[in-house]
């Protein structure tokens, strides 16, 4: 009997599991599926591939100016992501290598900061980033983002794990501070700092709302903004528009399989 | 330390700004102190009142749906006679390595009227005649919900699946020796000992739901009729597509920080209580 429901439930898992993984996958086929359709064989359902592909791809490229903003879709979520590494990592290890009662009093209320919407802070940033004349430019995109209370708040947990008579030995070698975080922790935690990477690159390099706000001219665009843009209005080309998600989709899929092992093992450390 | 200098300029400062200027009214940069009258106003404004609606429906049936569903992948994928683990686990958590613009385009496509999500349902007989997704006040709302849901649970999967590894097995043997179902080493341990986490992901995606903006921006544009406005796409749309509300944009954005701060309390609470 218990034999049966064991089975049973190990049925049901799989059939769950399975479910699970179509729909999730199914979009993604979709959209490779539409890439070679016409527009109108794409609203219409057809599951086929279709012959579309070198058109959809031509009226891609006469759209946007693909290699242009390519470059500034990776030199943002790039240099974003580098800064925002290095800097939210820096304060969760200060966070959890310092303790002090005024620290964890900042790092209440920087909790506290995750709650209010980004829409809130919409305006004041714009008109600060106006300020300093640098709307339409590639820092107004990355600076507010810069220092993440998320990578923040992930960096302090796994720091955690962190062995701290490593930090010792290295303090009786006589390393200084900055060259412990650098040549001693950097090497150990690499593993979080894939986890973060992929999160940290995804966000940038998926961001609509504020570079929106902040990019104006179509030169500046990133590539979600571009196929955005292309897909506005009730009837887009959507075999082109197809096309475009695909080039959007690709580099974070591509960073994800590269750090895929890593990233788990990653996050098993930020919840202990 | 950089990071906190950084927050400051860019964190702290607005956020004080933007509650100075909750206090204010007027239209663009013309603002004059209104001292109440934001809040006067808010209680008087259907489409507030309606986007308010709007997100706390979104919140309540999502929130609850996908964590859910992560906590039954993760708990399945957890077995380790599983075949296929690592097959399952990339297949669900691909949908959050995805570009917002590009999936949100698929799924227009896909919900279209005469789409393949219609296709499929008619061919199946579950229903009859074609639904128009994204034009009824229902279901553009049942498009959204499954698109975050659809987008996010394979990442709250991860860290239970993350939390469940760290869990000893020798908990599970014993329970096992003694004759423990399957659904109850299920409900009396691991859940037990997920929950730091579980109320991690149900306080960050509360905060995440309720400062939607992102998917029914680009999905259904806010309609039909409002019906899939949020908060955030308020405060947006009273900022920059009509004419400038800054202060009052403020305001609302301030119900957002009020809600994220009392749930987030709740579920605390809610944690503690079960503690004891």
């Amino acid at each position: 009997m218990s034999n049966h429901l064991a089975l049973l439930g190990r049925t049901a898992q799989y059939v769950l599991l399975s479910i699970a993984a179509f729909v999730s996958v199914f979009p993604f086929l979709w959209m490779v599926i539409g890439a070679t359709n016409t527009s109108p064989d794409i609203i219409r359902g057809k599951v086929t591939p279709g012959s579309a592909l070198l058109p959809n791809t031509a009226n891609f490229l006469a759209a946007v100016d693909l290699p242009r903003i390519l470059f500034n879709s990776f030199l943002i979520a790039g240099v974003g992501s580098a800064l925002t590494l290095l800097v939210s990592s820096l304060a969760g290890y200060g966070f959890e290598m310092f303790r002090s009662r005024v620290r964890e009093r900042i790092f209440g209320s920087l909790l506290l900061m995750l709650s209010i919407p980004f829409a809130a802070l919409m305006i004041p940033l714009f008109v600060m980033m106006a300020n300093l004349k640098l709307i339409n430019t590639y820092q107004a995109v990355i600076f507010p983002t810069v220092a993440s209370i998320f990578i923040i708040f992930y960096f302090r947990q796994t720091t955690k794990a962190f062995p701290h008579e490593l930090r010792d030995a290295a303090r009786i070698d006589g390393l200084k501070e900055w060259q412990i975080f650098f040549f001693v922790y950097m090497p150990v935690m690499r593993s979080t700092y894939a986890a973060a990477t992929i999160i940290v690159f995804m966000t940038y390099w998926n961001n609509y709302l504020w570079p929106l706000i902040v990019l104006q001219t179509n030169d500046m665009f990133t590539l979600t903004l571009a196929v955005a843009a292309l897909s506005a209005g009730y009837t887009p080309d959507f075999g082109m528009v197809m096309v475009g998600a695909i080039v959007a989709t690709l580099p974070t899929l591509v960073i994800f399989f590269l750090l895929q092992r890593r990233f788990v093992e990653g996050m098993l450390g930020a919840v202990k | 330390m950089p990071a906190l200098a950084l927050l400051g300029v860019f964190m702290i400062y607005p956020i004080l700004w933007s509650l100075w200027m909750s206090f204010q009214t007027g239209r663009g940069m013309q603002l004059s102190f209104g001292g109440l009258a934001n809040i006067s106003r808010l209680t008087q404004d259907p489409v507030f009142l309606r986007a308010l609606t709007n997100t706390l429906i979104f919140l309540a049936i999502q929130v609850p749906v996908m964590l859910v569903l992560a906590l039954l992948f993760a708990n399945a994928l957890n077995n380790s006679a599983l075949w296929g683990r690592g097959f399952f686990r990339t297949a669900i958590f691909l949908p959050c390595v995805t570009s917002l613009v590009a999936y949100s385009v698929v799924f227009k496509s896909m919900f279209s009227t005469d789409g393949i999500i219609n296709h499929f349902l008619m061919t199946l007989h579950v229903i009859s005649a074609p639904i128009p997704w994204l034009a009824d006040p229902f279901w553009a709302k049942v498009v959204v919900i499954s698109a975050i849901t659809w987008r996010w649970t394979g990442y709250n999967m991860i860290f239970y699946l993350a939390a469940m590894q760290n869990i000893d097995r020798s908990i599970y043997e014993a329970a096992r020796i003694d004759g423990v179902p399957a659904w109850a080493r299920f409900w009396y341990i691991t859940v037990p000992m997920l929950k730091p986490v579980i109320l991690f992901t149900t306080v960050i995606s509360t905060i995440g739901t309720l400062q939607l903006f992102d998917e029914p921006n680009l999905l259904t544009q806010g309609g039909p009729s409002d019906s899939t406005l949020t908060l955030s796409m308020y405060i947006y749309n009273l900022s920059f597509r009509f004419m400038p509300s800054f202060g009052y944009a403020a305001t609302v954005s301030y119900v957002i920080v009020i809600l994220v701060a009392i749930l987030s309390f709740l579920q605390f609470l809610a944690a503690r209580d079960r503690r004891a």
